[in-house]
């Protein structure tokens, strides 16, 4: 062993000492290089919304392919985030009864159960169920066509390839969070009220009343349709990252898993600020 | 068999004294992060004309056509189509052009969750909503018949030939009826008998549509076959231009070596 721990390799030269200059004016140079990307995709994320939200308020209006979008988005991930309002409603109401009976509150099981469930957990879980299956598939989708060409095609045909393939996706989205999140807190409400019950008698309708008892408009809408916001986010990354692709199969792989991987993270983002605002707003 | 170059001939008259050109490419350049693709090209194409463009890979073929199209913008330099100075046009304005032009890619770029019927209805539902649904599949079916394709309609993309693909995606080009046709290499990749087929198809529609063309190839068997007159490219601009027997007795050194491989 030599004195710095390593081996040295017969036939090659000891490696050069890394001057601390040289270290600086790389760490400068991959710093810089990063903040250019970062303002880039942003400037590019900019230019692609305006494009958008141009093509998505003048006519033609490509109808067909937005309820075509509807049932894409919304009917077909209608099992998974049934599923997982499911799971979620199931594990608040164990951990949920188990806190409250140690704590001495086991009567304000059902509005714990149905607070958490429609103000915190159900939009998050249906954002990110949606991120990942919506997105991923969104991101995919556009951009096998982009190194295939079919986008250009598209625009090749005079048809506006903004208009047909990312504001129909995006709005979609936009109106289907918020009607897939009323679907995920009815299945969580439901499979938690279920929990309760098989451990001892709670009928429905008490758990009913008494979770939304004193409950107003404003504690559960605004929450509901915050998803919205998920549902434009979720959107308009997957289809951004979609119709900028390059580079073949790789290329395609990377703007799937980028697409999930920044709209997840876009999504818990804009539900710090999003909740902050209802706060602010709404209660 | 008649050439395109008697078609030409007889149905424009091309260059500076002819009709006003339907493409007028002026001095355009282009650059791809440096690198300079197009190096103030100049070309002009009449109604009822086809210009091969020739060259090496890389000479900026495809990228012209891009440009002409839309699909990419020009550094400087102007594009006319119908007189129209077509860069720096916003996408719908730019569509109202388009809408006159066809365009066959390379690799054909059907859409892959279409059929082939549906592929070439595909500009029909968009631009002629007048037309019913019947109408159009019609229109599609009639399309398919006129590349020699009747049968396999209904068949996804990847489940035809990659002649059969070019013939499809000419057909998508013609839907709109065009009045310039612009071609990608449509010969690449095929065998000689169906690039055979492919050449005779594309001569059998300039006789009937009298659109202009513009063909980019690297087969010179092809462009003789189907274009009236040939520009040849190195570095981004035209060596040559002429009709294949002005290339065949050019003293330039590039155009020997590149008649010679071909």
């Amino acid at each position: 062993m030599s004195d710095r721990g390593f081996a040295p390799v017969a036939g090659l030269a000891p490696p050069l000492p890394l001057r601390r200059t040289d270290l600086i004016s790389s760490v400068a140079s991959s710093a810089t290089g990063l903040c250019n990307g970062f303002f880039e995709w942003f400037g590019e994320l900019g230019i692609f919304s305006w494009q958008v939200l141009r093509a998505a308020v003048t006519p033609p209006y490509e109808w067909r392919e937005l309820v075509r979008q509807l049932d894409e988005v919304g009917s077909k991930s209608l099992p998974l985030v049934a599923m997982a309002g499911a799971a979620i409603g199931v594990i608040i109401s164990l951990e949920a009864r188990y806190s409250l009976t140690r704590f001495g509150a086991k009567s304000m099981f059902p509005a714990t159960l149905v607070y958490s469930v429609v103000q915190v957990m159900g939009p998050i879980i249906t954002g990110l169920v949606i991120s990942g299956r919506v997105g991923a598939g969104m991101g995919a989708e556009l951009a096998s066509m982009k190194v295939t060409e079919q986008i250009d095609a598209i625009e090749a045909s005079a048809i506006n390839p903004y208009r047909l393939l990312a504001a129909t996706r995006i709005l979609a989205c936009i109106l289907m969070l918020p009607l897939l999140t009323l679907a995920t807190d009815a299945c969580g409400l439901l499979t938690g009220w279920f929990a309760q019950a098989l451990v001892e008698p709670l009928s429905f309708h008490q758990f009913i009343t008494s979770g939304f008892n004193g409950a107003t408009f404003n504690a559960f809408l605004p929450q509901t349709f915050k998803t919205a916001v998920y549902g434009l986010i979720i959107g308009l990354i997957a289809c951004f990252q979609g119709m900028r692709t390059r580079g073949g199969a790789a290329g395609v792989g990377r703007a799937a898993t980028n697409s999930v991987v920044l709209a997840s993270l876009f999504l818990i983002l804009a539900d710090v600020v999003l909740v902050k605002f209802i706060l602010v707003f709404f209660s | 068999m008649a050439t395109a170059y008697d078609i030409a001939t007889q149905q424009a008259e091309p260059g500076q004294d002819g009709p006003a050109p339907m493409i007028a490419v002026e001095n355009v350049y282009k650059s791809f992060a440096g690198h300079k693709v197009l190096n103030g090209i100049t070309l002009r194409v009449s109604k009822g004309e086809t210009l091969a463009v020739l060259g090496r890979s890389g000479t900026g073929k495809s990228v012209l056509l891009r440009l002409i199209i839309g699909l990419d913008r020009p550094d400087s330099g102007s594009i006319c189509i119908h007189g129209q100075n077509i860069a720096g046009l916003a996408l719908d304005r730019m569509g109202e052009i388009r809408k006159k032009m066809g365009f066959l890619f390379q690799q054909a770029a059907l859409y892959d969750s279409l059929t082939v019927r549906e592929n070439v209805a595909f500009p029909l539902e968009h631009h002629r909503r007048d037309m019913s649904k019947s109408e159009r599949v019609d229109r599609a079916r009639q399309l398919l018949v006129e590349v020699g394709l009747d049968g396999d309609i209904d068949k996804m993309p990847s489940d035809i030939s990659g002649g059969m693909q070019k013939r499809v995606g000419l057909a998508r080009a013609l839907a709109l009826e065009p009045e310039i046709l612009l071609l990608d290499e449509p010969t690449a990749g095929l065998d000689p008998i169906s690039s055979g087929e492919i050449d005779e198809l594309i001569l059998k529609l300039q006789r009937e549509r009298r659109m202009a063309s513009i063909v980019v190839t690297h087969d010179l068997h092809s462009a003789k076959t189907i274009a009236g007159r040939l520009a040849l490219l190195n570095e981004g601009d035209v060596v040559i231009e002429g009709t294949f027997e002005d290339l065949q007795q050019s003293d330039i050194g590039f155009v020997k070596e590149f008649l010679q491989q071909a």
